[in-house]
């Protein structure tokens, strides 16, 4: 038989707000146990929350984004359960009324365009932290994370693969950190994933039984967790068997899920309206300042991209991945203008390459935008070739100054000159009559051997193109 | 000294007749005294002093307001920095607050004096208060009786005139009630006047403090320190605060009261009944006029009551784990026992059932028919004050259908006490000012109180209306025997 996969997916976005979603407390990550919760975090008696507007604002900004309905009035929920990590017995969240509802998001995937919807987006507060390592046989608990503000985004079962999956997800990411609403750190939680997965017989119309896969916190486990589980509920169906409903627990060190509660064993959550939060209310002229605070999003800078520098789409894809890139890109086109195509390629080849070698953001380059086009302008005056290029940017990277300075220090100015060119290509002749015989005969492949020489004669320096055009005259014995 | 108001005893501070210390040595050692009544669970002697202390000196620089000096007893359900907090539960018997509560934070600032922590119904749940885990308050009238509840230990303390004033919290009458029962004078303000931040949470959609005092000037005093905009409490409500003490001795001739004909039916006692029917006339004399007015739909009020105070309850009561602070079981096996047994042991049988009714209210499946059920009833309560406002300014009524009852009376049947507040608790549910005035006694010589309900907002009003009385009446200066 042939099956059908279905992948709905909820991802828990931290926004990146100074404080806590309905306390003062600071959310910043990485701060000693406990020292970043307050008595409204703790849930002392008494206490009570005061949201944050600035988490309302990040949550307008994202709707917007998706071309969503934002709710004027939305209203926050407490979702109860007993856990040590959560203080009052309580997470206020939305439930019946979200800020953001019905969104949409376009991905590509092999060069297919699919609209993947959102049913809702709403804000919630995080919990703390469990610490069983540490403690032999008790349990600590981090109370930094609670109230922390998160945007739960929920997606409709849209996507028909795990790569679909990945794609949503990364596009979800590209966008969250372009609204600088998320700094997208998954390993540090800040963005994180919970997939439903179901299989139904190709043609039908019914939804199979789903498992929300929880844990999957990369992009690569993301796509391997949904391939493990489409494969285990088609192995469990065509063996005769039934999926049930459960959450199941990735674990990517197996590469396998694991049942982790049945829905026979699911919280019933007692959702109620929160009576010590008034109903969320924005005003319209909230909304439309919020509207007008919006960055340039990922899909029109890519258009804009082809359209104004002339890129390939994949160039585009790849420079408007992060606006960091992008505007990164776009300061190094403004001072070298007409160079749109090969300042690309430097960004996308050795800048990309160094910033993953040495583990920095484009933010933190050595080499900056300006000096970035300092060196495509040496290029395309001809002053040095691309090979001495790459050991320019290489000293410009390690802190020896701008373009411009390392080639007059390392002199490494491109030899332009006909004639000293020619009396390099005189030297190398007279020096190797073996082989210019054997050029002679017919053996052809020896024009890459005196390319070579003069090179290095040159310390690299000949203009490449006028090493090739002499050296053709001069080998075949032509007067120049 | 302790037969004076807060306006004679604030005169004689700032004449410096008396000291703050000395008033609050004369009231500590009264309380000493009546410990009997076990109206208080905390009392910091050392503590009061000093901060009497500082009240004197803020006294003779001349920095002082009208409350500065005067000791004020506060139910424990307020937390206050480096003091027990205990809101008469096993389960935060040894809980000290990190931190005050605003309204604790407004009695620092006006210069009062913490004279302790007064006994109420554990977690404010109770009539009777008798489910305080430190035991019951004697009603200082007759001490076989309960003296209401939950805030009983304030109520006693001011009748008792173990303390100037005190203040208290109402979630279904918690104030009026009490009041009723020990003939003193109690408001709950409108929901939203009083910050409830630091102030233990009962049912957060229905909890407001408010003054308990001997008279409805000494409870304007009080409010006009209590009242405010909170930035800490979300639902408090940003509204300039009037100052209650300026509108008491205004004319009522015109007044309209309004009767609701729902409160003298079956089940009022005959002696209620008939003070309430005396003090009516009373306010005829002063020439106001009585307009019979309906609340149909009064008898849902308790129904209604017990689905959203305990659906509340049982999520604001969440966080007494045993994980971070209070009670934990000293024995158990894993998260889940600890859980349980801490809560088991933790709470009384009244806290404990009503967690359940509200856990129930809330489960999937019986949400839509309780809680959202409740939620419109509520709706339809309010809306019946709205309609009677129309035709009258004040409504009037009984406090509670009987007097002080004797221990153990109601104890067996739950369903009857919570009659006791039939009714306080509408004014809850529409969110409206309620008081509660002494206007005579039983045969038995127990308190009885007349009810006096305003529009949203409208204190000044009630406070001046029961003013009024009090000038021409003495119910409110009736002291119990032995005090």
């Amino acid at each position: 038989m042939e099956w059908e996969t279905v992948i709905g997916l909820e991802v828990h976005v931290q926004l990146l707000t100074k404080s806590k979603l309905f306390s003062g407390s600071s959310t910043r990550f990485g701060a000693e146990p406990n020292t970043q919760a307050c008595a409204v975090d703790i849930a002392l008696p008494g206490v009570l929350p005061v949201m944050n507007k600035e988490a309302a604002r990040m949550a307008v900004k994202f709707g917007l984004a998706v071309g969503a309905t934002i709710n004027r009035r939305s209203v926050f929920a407490r979702k109860n359960y007993f856990y040590p990590d959560l203080p009052k017995g309580y997470q206020i969240s939305q439930y019946e009324l979200p800020v953001v509802q019905l969104g949409k998001l376009v991905i590509d995937v092999d060069g297919e365009r699919k609209e993947i919807g959102i049913t809702r987006a709403h804000l919630e507060e995080d919990a703390g932290k469990s610490l069983h390592e540490e403690f032999e046989g008790l349990t600590g608990i981090d109370l930094n994370r609670a109230g922390t503000p998160l945007l739960e985004i929920v997606s409709e079962p849209d996507m028909r693969s795990a790569r679909e999956a990945v794609a949503y997800l990364k596009k979800l990411h590209v966008l969250v950190r372009y609204l600088g609403i998320c700094d997208g750190n998954m390993q540090e939680g800040s963005f994180r994933c919970d997939a439903n997965v179901s299989v139904r017989p190709r043609g039908q119309h019914a939804f199979g039984t789903r498992a929300e896969l929880k844990n999957i916190n990369s992009f690569r486990f993301v796509e391997k967790a949904i391939e493990y589980e489409i494969a285990r509920q088609i192995d469990l169906i065509e063996g005769g068997g039934k999926v049930v409903q459960e959450t199941r627990l990735y674990d990517s060190v197996r590469n396998e899920t694991r049942s982790m509660r049945s829905k026979e064993e699911a919280h019933d959550y007692r959702y109620f309206p929160d009576p010590d939060l008034l109903p969320l209310q924005l005003e319209a002229g909230f909304i439309e300042e919020t509207a007008k605070s919006l960055p340039e999003l990922p899909d029109a800078k890519r258009e804009r991209f082809v359209r104004e520098y002339g890129l390939t789409a994949y160039d585009a894809e790849v420079l408007t991945g992060a606006h960091e890139i992008a505007d990164y890109y776009e300061a190094a086109v403004r001072a070298v203008p007409g160079q749109s195509k090969l300042t690309a390629n430097w960004i996308i080849g050795d800048l990309s390459g160094y910033l993953n070698r040495d583990n920095l953001e484009v933010t933190a380059a050595p080499v900056t935008a300006d000096m970035l086009a300092g060196l495509v302008r040496r290029i395309a005056d001809n002053t040095i070739s691309g090979k001495i290029a790459k050991e320019i940017f290489e000293a410009m990277w390690g802190g020896e100054g701008d373009a411009d300075a390392v080639i007059e220090k390392k002199g490494l100015r491109q030899i332009t000159d006909g004639s000293a060119i020619e009396r390099v290509i005189e030297d190398i002749m007279a020096q190797n009559p073996k082989q210019l015989e054997q050029y002679r005969c017919g053996q052809e492949k020896l024009f890459g051997f005196f390319v070579g020489q003069v090179m290095k004669a040159t310390q690299g320096k000949a203009n490449p193109a006028q090493v090739n055009e002499l050296l053709r005259k001069k080998l075949s014995g032509t007067p120049a | 000294m302790h037969e004076k108001s807060i306006a004679e005893l604030s005169k004689a501070l700032n004449n410096k007749d008396i000291s703050s210390h000395e008033l609050t040595l004369a009231y500590l050692d009264r309380i000493e005294a009546h410990r009997d009544l076990n109206a208080f669970v905390t009392v910091d002697r050392a503590r009061a002093l000093k901060q009497a202390q500082a009240a004197d000196a803020r006294l003779k620089s001349g920095q002082s307001g009208m409350l500065t000096g005067i000791p004020i007893a506060q139910k424990d359900i307020f937390c206050t920095d480096g003091l027990p907090t205990t809101c008469g539960s096993r389960m935060l018997a040894n809980f000290v607050a990190p931190y005050d509560a605003t309204v604790i934070q407004k009695f620092n600032t006006a210069g009062c004096v913490l004279l302790g922590k007064t006994n109420m119904d554990e977690f404010a749940m109770g009539s009777s208060n008798e489910t305080s885990f430190f035991g019951p308050v004697h009603n200082p009238w007759d001490r076989r009786c309960v003296p209401g509840g939950s805030s009983g230990g304030s109520a006693a303390a001011v009748a008792a005139r173990l303390a100037p004033a005190a203040t208290g919290t109402d979630t279904g009458g918690s104030i009026r009630q009490p009041a009723a029962l020990t003939g003193i004078t109690g408001l709950k303000p409108s929901y939203g006047r009083v910050s409830r931040y630091g102030m233990v949470a009962f049912a957060s959609s229905l909890d407001q403090g408010g003054p308990m005092a001997r008279s409805a000037e000494d409870a304007a005093l009080l409010l006009n320190v209590m009242a405010g905009f909170d930035p800490r409490d979300s639902t408090s409500v940003d509204r300039p605060v009037p100052d209650y003490t300026r509108t008491l001795d205004e004319s009522i001739v015109g007044l309209r009261i309004g009767l609701p004909r729902e409160y003298f039916g079956e089940g009022l006692g005959t002696e209620v009944g008939r003070m309430i029917e005396a003090a009516l006339d009373q306010y005829r004399k002063l020439g106001a006029k009585v307009v019979e007015v309906s609340l149909p739909n009064s008898r849902l009020a308790i129904p209604c009551y017990y689905v959203l105070a305990p659906a509340e309850a049982s999520s604001n009561l969440a966080r007494y784990d045993g994980v971070r602070y209070g009670y934990r079981a000293p024995e158990y096996a894993d998260l889940w026992e600890m859980y349980a047994k801490t809560r088991a042991q933790g709470f009384g049988a009244e806290v404990k059932r009503r967690i359940m009714i509200g856990t129930y209210a809330l489960s999937a499946g019986y949400y839509d028919a309780y809680y959202l059920k409740a939620q419109k009833l509520r709706r339809l309560i309010s809306g019946d004050f709205d309609r009677a406002f129309e035709r009258c300014d004040v409504i009037m009524g009984p406090t509670s259908p009987t007097t002080a009852f004797e221990f153990g009376s109601k104890t067996d049947d739950p369903v009857a006490m919570y009659l006791s507040d039939i009714y306080t608790i509408s004014v809850n549910l529409a969110g409206l000012p309620g008081m509660s005035i002494p206007a005579g006694f039983d045969g038995s010589r127990r308190p009885i109180g007349l009810q006096i309900i305003g529009r949203y907002f409208d204190e000044a009003r009630l406070l001046n209306v029961a003013h009024k009385y009090q000038q021409v009446t003495d119910w409110h200066l009736r002291v119990p025997e032995g005090f």
